[in-house]
């Protein structure tokens, strides 16, 4: 033995390990919960007036109990709701069976034209929560993709990229989420 | 005076940091085995739908959880149940639910308290609707629908 090896310096490892405790307690985010986020109206007072809006400013959208979907009297596939409700949203050709664009002066975003459009959903008590969420994801997507269109056409980013709460706040202002629920039915007799 | 005078003659020892190490490492496991963030045990079949315009929940300390679906057991039918903290309740329970949730929050957050609906996708609507017409006679008007993610279509 002419060499005795060298021990390994343990004094660190108690440093590595500490790095390896904040790291996980750091980084492990459980599960994030994602979701399409709404916000419910306030439950209606008695005798509250309803108010009035143009057949031109409503977009109907009825699910029946078989997940069938009907827009405007006219039964749809689920598939071609996004481009429907686009078109009903920002009214391109200013047709007069579509909604009144208003024009209005928004903070940060100057004048800009807003549509008057909602679109009334209902749906019968019978109708599957999945096909509920297809139809709320197809009109959020709708909207989503029209905020990004004018959020990339003023701010030069996409709406889901922006970070000045001004300017999100504008944009949601230019195209609200207009969507209202109508009280179901129970159509089909299902409880 | 004479103890204090010892100088040099013997050198403390080092403290041995090897079993430092270990102790830590207790400390890791310790952490990793206590930390099961307060979930509750699902009475319900839960396979949530799939969406694509999903947004994330901030801040999971203000979010209070609705669970519908069928019972797992077969004994209790396949009619939709829901599920408050632990146990099955019925519609007319969401407004106390709603209330201790309310009262289990600081004064500041109660304002902001998110409900977090996790459906089964074979649920009628008819329950979601009930449950939906109590929250707003509860006042809790934000609501999340929990999804799962899709991925866009490029088309």
């Amino acid at each position: 033995m002419s060499k005795r090896s060298a021990d390994i310096s343990t004094a660190s490892m108690a440093d590595i390990s500490f790095l390896l405790l904040t790291f996980f307690l750091l980084t492990s985010s459980i599960n994030t919960d994602l979701g399409i986020t709404r916000k419910l109206p306030p439950p209606p007072e008695e005798n509250q007036e309803i108010p009035e809006i143009k057949t031109r400013n409503v977009l109907q959208v009825l699910v029946n109990r078989s997940d069938k979907l009907l827009v405007q009297s006219k039964q749809i596939d689920i598939s071609q709701l996004k481009e429907v409700a686009k078109e009903f949203l920002t009214n391109p050709a200013n047709k007069q069976d579509l909604p009144e664009m208003e024009e209005k002066n928004i903070k940060n975003l100057g004048t800009v034209k807003v549509s008057k459009g909602i679109i009334s959903l209902k749906n019968d008590r019978g109708t599957s929560y999945d096909m509920y969420i297809q139809v709320q994801n197809e009109l959020t997507a709708a909207i989503n993709e029209l905020r990004s269109e004018l959020s990339v056409q003023r701010y030069g980013v996409k709406f889901s990229e922006l970070t000045n709460a001004d300017y999100i706040d504008a944009i949601s202002k230019a195209i609200p989420v207009a969507i209202s629920e109508a009280e179901p039915e129970n159509i089909g007799g299902t409880q | 005076m004479a103890r204090f005078k010892k100088k040099g003659s013997k050198a403390v020892p080092g403290i041995n940091t090897g079993s430092m190490s270990d102790i830590i490492f207790m400390f890791l496991f310790f952490f990793m085995v206590i930390t099961t963030i307060r979930e509750v045990t699902l009475q319900v079949k839960l396979i949530p739908p799939q969406a694509t315009e999903i947004q994330k929940l901030e801040k999971k300390s203000l979010v209070s959880y609705i669970y519908i679906g069928q019972p797992r057991k077969a004994v209790l039918g396949n009619e939709s149940r829901i599920q408050l903290n632990n146990a099955f309740a019925s519609v007319g329970d969401i407004q106390a639910f709603v209330q201790s949730e309310r009262a289990s929050r600081n004064e500041a957050d109660k304002n902001f308290i998110t409900t977090a609906l996790k459906v089964d996708m074979d649920t009628r609507m008819g329950v979601v609707t009930d449950v939906k017409q109590e929250l707003r006679k509860a006042g809790a008007f934000k609501i999340n629908y929990s999804t799962r993610k899709k991925d866009k279509k490029q088309d």
